[in-house]
């Protein structure tokens, strides 16, 4: 059992093949950053730290795990966030995004 | 990116649980059914957000799933649409146990990507995959909602064309709705695909969306429309794909992949 990581696998598939399953847009990792942050991350900007570009971080592809989840640059496949929750506590890596600019709740929010 | 602006209801504190009732639930499909719910101190969503949706057995063991939400930012009732998955830890619960008056315990509105209002303008496409049609049918009914009224921000009308694969015709969910929608609204298209099974009388598409099928359906990439796909993964990747090999900017597709069919653990 995953978390809010495994958006959608209780949804029914149409009858395309299930190749590549696990991949998620960052959209699904949404509740489990909204654990940490005010601010709605999905809307966020990060910068990979590895190849310099930048996208929103609902662009990302999501990668669940039993373990957590990954969040991947589009552009160089590089891990740009991981988040995992165990019993009493919520890791967050942030070392691949050089910069995240995210929304204040003040502000609105760049589509 | 696109630089459209866009007011986001603020927030002030991170999102807790909130323990909704039953109102009344819908049949859909002979596997999917909605959910009406009440929620106190629900604060509003946009069209295409989701909630997280926890159950708790008896032992303390917990199952959480993510749910799309099928009604309009105007709609009184936050409406959830669910699919049964037979080896599911959660949606057999939803689809057959769940009656009315029971409560059940979420967290939303989550997501602020893969949502649009008519502030965002249009042209608008949609494109489905199985129970991908949730949330741009909040999408639909919000816009419906905001041409109803005369909403200024929708006084151009914002076309709209929904492109919806399923496997046949029983399994189309909301489909009369669908229906009506596109005959009372000339600025909306309806386009139906059934990849395996189809009535005598069908005249739609019969197979998995495609690269053709979608220029046939889709505005010209110079049109700029904003882009939802969602549905299973595969289906999203080789639609959004076919999309920007069609010429269409990547920064308007947007995407929600629904992962794997079967349950993972």
């Amino acid at each position: 059992m995953n978390g809010d990581e495994l958006r959608a696998s209780e949804r029914q598939s149409v009858d395309e093949p299930a190749g590549e399953a696990e991949r998620l847009d960052g959209n699904a990792a949404a509740g489990i950053l909204s654990e940490v942050f005010v601010p709605d991350l999905t809307t966020a900007r990060a910068t990979c730290a590895n190849c310099g570009a930048i996208r929103v971080l609902g662009a990302l592809l999501v990668y669940a795990h039993g373990m957590g989840t990954v969040m991947r640059c589009p552009s160089c496949d590089a891990v740009v966030l991981r988040i995992a929750r165990t019993r009493a506590q919520l890791w967050l890596d942030l070392t691949g995004a050089k910069l995240v600019v995210m929304p204040t709740a003040a502000a609105p929010s760049a589509a | 990116m696109n630089s459209t602006q866009v007011s986001t209801p603020a927030r002030t504190a991170t999102i807790t649980w909130r323990l909704a009732t039953v109102a009344g639930v819908v049949a859909e499909t002979p596997r999917a059914r909605t959910l009406l719910l009440d929620v106190p101190g629900w604060p509003g969503h946009r069209a295409g957000q989701h909630v997280d949706v926890r159950l708790t057995a008896e032992d303390g063991y917990q199952a959480q799933r993510s749910y799309s939400i099928a009604s309009a930012p105007q709609d009184g009732q936050l409406a959830l649409t669910v699919e049964r998955l037979d080896d599911g830890e959660v949606s057999p619960y939803l689809t057959d146990v769940l009656s009315v008056g029971d409560r059940l315990e979420l967290r939303g509105p989550i997501g602020g990507y893969f949502v649009w209002d008519v502030a965002l303008g249009g042209p608008l496409l949609l494109v489905a995959g199985g129970s991908g049609i949730v949330p741009l049918m909040a999408m639909l009914r919000h816009r419906k909602a905001a041409l109803e009224i005369g909403d200024v921000r929708a006084r151009h009308n914002v076309p709209a064309r929904l492109l919806y694969s399923s496997r046949r015709w029983a399994d189309v969910i909301y489909r009369s709705e669908l229906t009506r929608l596109a005959q009372d609204d000339e600025t909306l298209d309806v386009a139906l695909t059934l990849t395996r099974e189809a009535p005598p009388e069908w005249t739609g598409f019969r197979r998995r969306i495609d690269r053709m099928m979608l220029a046939e359906v889709a505005w010209p990439p110079g049109e700029r429309p904003h882009v939802f796909v969602c549905g299973p993964t595969p289906l999203v990747e080789a639609a959004a794909a076919a999309l920007v090999e069609l010429g269409h900017d990547p920064a308007l597709v947007k995407t929600e992949r629904f992962g794997p069919t079967g349950e993972q653990r």
